[in-house]
């Protein structure tokens, strides 16, 4: 795994500090090539894994590395699933059955809706399966070694004790992708001790980890405990290092610096010289 | 152990699942539904006991306290029922489709003193709080306006038939949606009494209004505008936001910042002439479990504290949600005179 991740939030308008910064990022990347613009300047000074979530413009991102197979051929894809905005609006909207049938594949809603509810219904790892493969399509005959789970789907299926589902999960993309499983989760420790019980080893766990505990549940004396102690054993990645911004970079990967163990920093800029200046502080730290 | 059970697995009610069975007081012994497919889920994967009726779950399991996350139509009918055994109940929002069921909802509960609460959180969240504290200390001197809005892609095409595209199942965007803006004005300024030249628009739902339009004068006097629209797709998420200003300044209030405008610099509040702007890292107590925002998992835990040491303040009561039903019912006669 590459120690630097290059994040796709700033592409789709999420900003944690600032809903009108928000819009202003949806105005600069509202053109494709305005992305990849932004991808082509991160390659170019070395960054090699984009780590993006499964929304539909993404698709086109794909199509264009593609298309471009000598820039593109060795460069990784992280995805992250499901763009859980997708799906809350549809559950919103069209209640949970109802989300899941209009975005469950081609036969599984034709099996649903012939009456076969019953056959499907009972065979929820299948369902997943069939979930995953969907967001899936978009990445054909691209590199995608390591596949993540979205924290909401992920603290979701976390508080409500049904970690059989993470196993099933594992069990999938390891299968059908040769890809390892990662967990986006902001219950960095709950998650870790679930992934030992649950025989997942040496899990990817993409936490927020920074220095004034933003986004950090329990306390950050725990986060620090878990990162330092070498009994916990996972591969962490950070993601909200600068806290959306409240922390200065260099003060920021310091921080992250002090723990051997984390493996990879997620982070998105959208000009050449703040990308480089993240380069630069993490090779120096990390 | 505080023994738990929910009413309804939607999308709110299966993320209060999750909190729930997460907080080390609480065991979530029992989730009822009307969907079999979701029992089965818990059935397979969960360790709770499934029922398809509500009674029979209290009956059979005898929770402390109840979570009520069902369309609003069956609020009343399911909360009275908890209260009327002695359980603590959390109910969603919207609280009630009439306000004669929300009085019956709280003179019940006061009655019997037990806690209630309704999911209001944007009460729990941290910016907003500050905002209510910094005009209650009158930062921004006098109030002479205020705008409250909320804007996000729920309804964003033509169809639509599930219980939130009836009125009268507690759907469209003044119950869903425009609940949440007037609930928090009355949390962070005051309660919204009158409203006038309200404006209900259909958008794309047939049966529904989409955008909300509305002049609200509050209790204290002061009046302001409301705005609300959930076929915005300009928006990722729901955001809602609040500015208010006073003669001394202004404050520009959402989920995640707090922009105040002064006059004057303020040495008490340590804030300077012209823009300041406090964040929601600085804002943001830690909170033991989160899924996908502290404030969700903030309004349990203090429904749970409540209940545990007998607290009998109340952030987000059913007498403070019956306000928001009642000035729902107000600008719904508006548009009829």
């Amino acid at each position: 795994m590459d120690k630097i991740l290059f994040g796709d939030n700033l592409f789709f308008a999420v900003n944690h500090l600032s809903d009108e910064k928000s819009r202003a990022q949806a105005i600069r990347f509202k053109e494709n090539t305005a992305i990849i613009e932004v991808l082509n300047q991160a390659r170019e000074v070395g960054i090699n894994t984009f780590m993006c979530t499964t929304h539909d413009r993404i698709a086109d991102i794909c199509d264009y590395m593609r298309n471009n197979p000598k820039e593109y051929k060795d460069f990784n894809i992280f995805p992250c699933m499901p763009y859980a905005h997708k799906y809350a609006n549809a559950v919103t909207d069209l209640g949970i059955l109802g989300a899941l049938k209009a975005y469950m594949p081609g036969n599984a809603i034709s099996v649903a809706t012939k009456g076969g509810l019953a056959f499907i219904k009972k065979d929820y790892a299948a369902m997943m399966e069939l979930l995953v493969d969907a967001e899936m399509k978009m990445f054909k005959g691209i590199n995608t070694p390591v596949i993540f789970l979205q924290n909401v789907v992920v603290d979701l299926i976390l508080g409500l004790g049904m970690q059989d589902i993470f196993l099933a999960f594992a069990k999938h993309v390891k299968k059908k992708y040769n890809a390892e499983p990662g967990f986006i989760s902001m219950n960095m420790c709950k998650m870790v001790d679930v992934c030992e019980q649950i025989g997942i080893e040496n899990p990817i766990i993409c936490s927020s980890i920074n220095k004034i505990g933003f986004r950090v549940s329990g306390s950050l004396e725990e986060y620090e405990s878990y990162l330092t102690d070498p009994r916990k054993k996972f591969r962490p990645i950070a993601m909200q290092v600068l806290a959306a911004g409240a922390l200065k970079p260099k003060e920021a990967i310091e921080y992250i610096g002090q723990f051997p163990k984390i493996e990879a920093v997620l982070f998105g800029a959208s000009s050449k010289g703040h990308i480089q200046e993240n380069i630069k502080l993490i090779e120096a730290h990390l | 152990m505080i023994k738990a059970a929910i009413i309804g697995l939607g999308k709110m009610g299966l993320s209060h699942c999750s909190i729930l069975n997460a907080h080390p007081d609480v065991e979530l012994v029992a989730v009822c539904d009307s969907t079999s497919f979701l029992l089965d889920v818990f059935n397979k994967y969960g360790n709770q006991k499934t029922y398809s009726d509500y009674k029979k779950m209290i009956t059979e399991t005898q929770p402390d306290c109840i979570i009520v996350a069902t369309p609003t139509k069956f609020h009343a009918d399911m909360v009275l029922y908890a209260l009327e055994k002695g359980i603590h109940v959390f109910c969603e929002k919207p609280f009630s489709l009439t306000v004669e069921d929300g009085f019956k909802m709280v003179k019940l509960a006061e009655q019997r003193g037990l806690i209630n609460q309704v999911g209001y959180h944007n009460r729990f969240i941290g910016t907003f709080k500050e905002t209510k504290r910094m005009a209650e200390a009158g930062v921004i001197g006098d109030l002479f306006h205020f705008n409250g809005s909320a804007y996000g892609p729920v309804v964003l095409k033509e169809k639509g038939s599930t219980w939130r595209s009836a009125r009268s199942e507690g759907g469209g965007c003044l119950f869903d949606y425009a609940s949440h803006v007037l609930n928090l004005i009355h949390f962070v300024i005051d309660k919204p009494i009158d409203a006038k030249g309200t404006l209900l628009k259909n958008i794309y739902s047939n049966d529904v209004e989409d955008a909300v339009y509305s002049s609200l004068t509050l209790e204290n006097g002061l009046s302001g505008q409301l705005a609300v629209n959930w076929s915005d797709e300009t928006h990722r998420k729901m955001c809602t936001s609040i500015s208010i200003e006073g003669k001394k300044g202004k404050m520009v209030v959402d989920a995640t910042e707090l922009k105040i405008y002064l006059k004057e610099e303020n040495k008490a509040e340590n804030l300077e002439k012209g823009w300041n702007i406090k964040y929601i890292t600085d804002l943001t107590p830690l909170v033991n479990f989160n899924l996908r925002g502290e404030e969700y998992s903030a309004q349990i835990d203090y429904f749970i504290d409540c209940i545990k040491n007998n607290r009998t303040e109340n952030i987000s009561s059913f007498k403070e949600a019956l306000v928001t039903d009642s000035i729902i019912e107000v600008l719904i006669n508006d548009t009829l005179k």
